[in-house]
């Protein structure tokens, strides 16, 4: 009964959006304030239905109701709580309900705040987002619907795969379609000011927290994906640029940019058609990651869903939504215009060529993502573009942004001079080229790209730190310190999140230019050195029972200098249901490095098949994805950006306060 | 729209194939008894293996796979780096067998060339339009009429005074 009342409560709530697609729009077109105002009840109805029937489906996989089918593909009575509740959007079919569900919290979420938006550009607004909840309502119920009964239900589901029984990746999905649905908010302003023909510094400052709430979001999400893959692919690998894994990274590196051509049109009222473009193929690399996850066009590691169909009509999707954005846009945009006037060394150069640098990186993802499919296609070359293309192709473009990134981000709007720019970075530049030459020269024997490496993470952390301390003024230390902790939580924000980017950097360079790898066949009670650590295999448990599997579990001793530091258990499992093996690593976690374990075969001769790699600063990757994120939430929650900013209408209050 | 169905289903069914063999494949990449004993070679093979494809599976080299096919094809390289191969000697005899498909870092040749210039022609033409946008808003004169009503621009004030 109760699946039945969540089915009709998606339907109710596709018709729903229907009507708030059609009436504000036509509201807004006459001027007619009470067919305008229905959009915002539209849009809290859409959404309470939505989560009704999200609810509703939560119900059945709680409770093993095997009687719908895609709780039998997807769950079993052993499985622990928390994968049931996460095998609900574990599948195509559920996370496309969560994916809806998302899409109507932002658009009631724009409702709800959105008291100081103009009448009409909200029920544009709002209508736009109710177009795209209908397309993906159609969607789910026409060709993916989550609710289907079976006639005859079985005694026992078929299991979740047991990839995915992991608090990693249970959580991994939510964060990623936050990220992407919050993309179609800044869609749907996008097309809302190119139907009124307008975009002003309000406008910028309207669709700067969702962009950025989307932004942080994608961040936490793709960091989430890429720490599941080290611990659980079995070798430590963080980034594949496999491509579903580009399905997420186009829609950050372009959110990125948006973010920030976003405050050139509300500091400046300049480049404000680009923005405009920007917010529209921000959403489209969203529509385009789901085409590629959801198809099964392109092979990869993680595609859950191969259905050519669905495939097909999230094209039209795409199509019909880019094609109808792209030509409102080619008609509008000359009548956008552009106010500010810079010259050519200032802040919004600076913040042009971050755009420049993302958007083109962003296509070179792009190329080489589909470029199996056009080879394919049109030459009839049947090829792989993997890692070597995309580290060879897109890491000049990221040094290029972070050496660029520490001056962009101190020169002042409309006109600076860069040797006055230059001079507080000194010392940042200085410490980078030392800890450069620094690792050059302990290893000399690695390339050249993991010095430059290393010296431009530098740059950018210490730049960030050069760049909040030059806000203090010029008074003593002692003040200047105190000014440090009264700075607006927007400018803290851009440091952490600048330092953050250095800090992942570090990581990924360390990593990839200074692992320690060992392959051996280890004999129990034998140790054996590995770079500074000794590691003995004590034992091997095979037929170890898990709540739905079965474990071969290695208990390794990692010592240093004699003395223990850990026993690690990297395991092999194998889940019965599913029929599939996995292998968890043993990795003892530390500030500067990860020492990584995993179990291989037993051999002919005795013994058993061990991998162990030292990986240093492996943890600083997340560790620099979270405090990008956090620097992200802390210019989130600066009062003057908040979403529901100037709703209140609280008294203007002097700058400076203490930020609470 | 029919040709690129087709190729969706062509595709679709490679991918549920490659996913039944990943299956059934045991759980480590690189044994032990395949590393070579001359570790300059044994670089060189790891080096190689990272750029091959294996065919098998979804999306992983030969060096990350753990699939029997995958297996032979790193066993394969260390024969011939063995017998005297050099790198690109390897990678030819590979890519003679399995086709291009296998190498992880398309060929500059024919219309992949497009796709190595890409990123470059990209870059000269997005540079060139950033410069003429930033030249022209450098010369361009400030405009003097505000495109806001006066109550817009007061409550656009209020808003920016928060």
């Amino acid at each position: 009964m109760i699946i039945e009342l969540g089915h009709f409560a998606a339907i109710l709530a596709m018709m729903v959006a229907v009507f708030q697609m059609i009436v504000p729009m036509i509201g807004a077109h006459r001027g007619n304030v009470a067919w305008m105002a229905v959009a915002e009840p539209a849009a809290t109805t859409q959404f309470l239905l939505t989560a009704f029937a999200f609810a509703a489906l939560t119900y059945a996989f709680v409770t093993s109701d095997f009687s719908l089918s895609l709780v039998v593909a997807n769950s079993h009575t052993l499985k622990p709580m928390i994968y049931k509740i996460s095998g609900v959007w574990g599948n195509h079919e559920g996370s496309l309900l969560l994916w809806v569900l998302i899409l109507t919290l932002f658009g009631a979420m724009a409702a709800w705040f959105g008291g100081n938006l103009p009448p009409r550009l909200k029920a544009r607004v709002l209508a736009v987002q109710a177009s795209v909840a209908v397309a993906f309502f159609a969607f789910m119920l026409f060709t993916s619907n989550p609710f289907l009964r079976l006639a005859v239900p079985p005694f026992d589901g078929q299991d979740l795969n047991p990839l995915l029984q992991d608090p990693g990746l249970a959580f991994h999905p939510p964060f990623l379609y936050l990220g992407y649905v919050g993309l179609s908010m800044a869609f749907s302003f996008a097309v809302a000011a190119l139907i009124e023909g307008r975009v002003d510094a309000a406008w910028g400052r309207w669709v700067r927290p969702w962009t950025l709430a989307a932004w942080v979001f994608l961040t936490v999400g793709i960091g989430l994906g890429s720490w599941w893959a080290y611990y659980e692919l079995g070798w430590g690998g963080f980034w594949f640029w496999d491509p579903v894994e580009n399905a997420s990274f186009m829609p950050w590196l372009i959110a990125a940019a948006l973010l920030h051509s976003a405050i050139v049109v509300e500091k400046r009222e300049a480049l404000k058609s680009w923005t405009i473009l920007l917010a529209i193929l921000a959403f489209g690399f969203s529509l385009i990651g789901t085409f590629i996850v959801r198809s099964g066009v392109l092979t990869s590691v993680h595609a859950f869903a191969n259905d050519p169909e669905r495939g097909v009509y999230i094209l039209a999707i795409i199509v019909i939504f880019m094609g109808g954005a792209l030509t409102l846009f080619a008609l509008r945009a000359g009548a956008l215009e552009a106010k500010g006037v810079f010259s050519t060394v200032s802040r919004e150069s600076g913040l042009v060529v971050n755009n420049l640098l993302l958007a083109v990186s962003t296509f070179v993802v792009f190329i080489g993502t589909i470029w199996p499919l056009i080879a394919e296609m049109f030459f009839d070359r049947t090829l792989s573009v993997g890692p070597p293309f995309f580290d060879l192709a897109f890491t000049p473009f990221v040094f290029a942004l972070s050496a660029v990134l520490p001056i962009a981000a101190m020169l002042p709007w409309k006109r600076a001079r860069i040797g006055r720019a230059l001079r507080p970075l000194v010392p940042a530049f200085v410490l980078a080229l030392a800890l450069g030459l620094l690792a050059w020269a302990i290893y000399n024997e690695a390339s050249v790209i993991a010095p430059i490496g290393i010296a431009l993470s530098v740059w950018l952390v210490a730049g960030a730190a050069t760049d909040l301390w030059s806000r203090t003024g010029r008074n003593s230390v002692g003040h200047r310190v105190g000014r440090l902790f009264r700075l607006p939580r927007a400018d803290w924000g851009k440091a952490v999140a600048h330092a953050g980017l250095g800090l992942t950097m570090f990581g990924v360079v360390a990593l990839t230019g200074y692992e320690v790898e060992d392959i051996r066949v280890a004999q129990q009670g034998q140790p054996y050195q590995v770079g500074a650590y000794e590691v003995e295999l004590i034992r091997v448990d095979e037929n170890v029972q898990g709540p739905n599997y079965i474990s071969t579990t290695a208990t390794i001793a990692l010592r240093r200098d004699g003395q223990l530091i850990e026993m690690l258990t990297p395991e092999r499992r194998f889940y019965p249901v599913a029929g599939m093996p996995t292998t968890e690593a043993g990795i003892d976690s530390g500030f500067t490095r990860d020492v990584y374990v995993t179990l291989g075969d037993p051999q002919t001769g005795g013994g058993w098949a061990v991998r162990t790699w030292i990986k240093p600063f492996a943890n600083w990757i997340w560790g620099g994805t979270i405090i990008m994120a956090l620097g992200g939430l802390l210019s989130l929650s600066d009062r003057r950006y908040r979403v529901a900013a100037g709703a209140a209408r609280a008294p203007a209050t002097p700058k400076g306060v203490p930020a609470e | 729209m029919i040709a690129v169905r087709d190729m969706l289903r062509r595709r679709g069914a490679a991918c549920i194939l490659a996913g039944l063999v990943l299956l059934a494949s045991p759980a480590v990449a690189v044994q032990p008894d395949e590393v070579l004993d001359d570790p300059v070679l044994e670089d060189r093979a790891r080096d190689i293996s990272a750029g091959l494809r294996c065919i098998v599976c979804r999306n992983e080299s030969i060096d990350e796979s753990s699939a029997e096919l995958a297996r032979d094809l790193r066993l394969l390289v260390r024969e011939r780096l063995v017998a005297g191969d050099t790198d690109d000697e390897v990678i030819a005899f590979v890519t003679d067998r399995y086709g291009e498909f296998v190498l992880l870092r398309p060929t500059a040749t024919g219309a992949n060339i497009v796709l190595w210039l890409a990123p470059v022609v990209m870059l000269l033409i997005g540079g060139g339009l950033a410069l003429a946008f930033i030249r022209r808003r450098a010369a361009s004169p400030a405009p003097t009429e505000t495109a806001l009503t006066p109550e817009e621009q007061a409550r656009l004030d209020d808003i920016l005074r928060d």
